[in-house]
């Protein structure tokens, strides 16, 4: 059995971002990690369904905006026998805190597995300070 | 219910609209933790089956797939992710762990050909029923 302190199913958003759609689509909040690492931080989330032609991010002021369309496949002539699980599309918005090199924002999907790498503004890199014995 | 019954109203026949109203009538506790993981939704048309279930980030090649008459068991993992010295997590939600999920079909499965695909981190099943248990047709002859 998976980790069972993590919520691991999907949850609905309760009130959409920006306003609600104008399709009547579910939209859930995809789990995510974010690491942070010396020179950029990585936001990995989990988005099953979607792929690098889906997926929507935008980093407006300091809002970090992910959108993923999830394309529905229902299995034709089929009916639902089990439903555990609701279809829709992912959303989600995070402010950072720190400033980023917009201008080297890169993002990548494998396995409906969403990838940004925000590499941190020259500007707000730790800098390591050499502490020189006194002769 | 008849397929003319359908289009003597008009309406066209609406899977989405289906899964929308059935997955509405789950009492809230059932979506959430009484369900085991992996979530699966089951599609039934005829003789076939198809089940669908959400694994992102897990690869494909480490999913095992068992079938033993009725039921079907899907096994598999997700690394967490390791850090080295100077990284630390700002959120940790993301599921890693084993998984072990059995699941009952309605009918007996033909485990020869059962196909299962892994696109964009779901993982698509179809499970045709057992030939020796699809009714059979018997013509009627007249004298």
């Amino acid at each position: 059995m998976a980790d069972s302190s993590k919520e691991m199913h999907k949850k609905e958003v309760e009130t959409p971002e920006k306003g609600e759609m104008t399709r009547a689509r579910r939209i859930y909040t995809p789990a995510v990690d974010i690491i942070e690492r010396k020179d950029d931080i990585i936001v990995t989330a989990d988005m099953p369904g979607t792929d690098e032609k889906s997926v929507d991010i935008t980093l407006e002021k300091n809002i970090l905006n992910i959108y993923g369309k999830v394309e529905t496949v229902i299995p034709e002539k089929h009916t639902l026998y089990i439903s555990e699980y609701g279809l829709g599309d992912y959303q989600r918005a995070f402010t950072l805190a720190e400033e980023v090199d917009r201008e080297k924002i890169q993002a990548s999907v494998k396995n409906g597995v969403l990838k940004i790498i925000l590499p941190k503004a020259e500007a707000v890199k730790t800098r390591k300070i050499a502490v020189k014995a006194e002769a | 219910m008849l397929w003319s019954d359908l289009e003597r109203l008009g309406r066209l026949w609406d899977p989405w609209r289906e899964f929308e109203q059935m997955h509405r009538t789950l009492p809230k506790w059932a979506s959430q933790s009484a369900i085991e993981f992996p979530a699966v939704n089951v599609w039934i048309a005829g003789d076939t089956a198809v089940i669908t279930t959400e694994l992102a980030g897990v690869d494909p090649q480490s999913i095992d797939i068992s079938v033993v008459g009725k039921s079907i068991t899907l096994r598999g993992s997700r690394d967490p992710e390791g850090l080295s010295g100077d990284e630390s997590y700002h959120r940790r939600e993301r599921w890693h762990g084993q998984f072990t999920k059995t699941i009952e079909m309605p009918f007996n499965i033909e485990a020869a050909k059962v196909e299962a695909k892994f696109t964009k981190g779901v993982l698509h099943i179809s499970l045709p029923r057992a030939e020796a248990e699809k009714p059979k047709k018997i013509t009627v002859k007249s004298d």
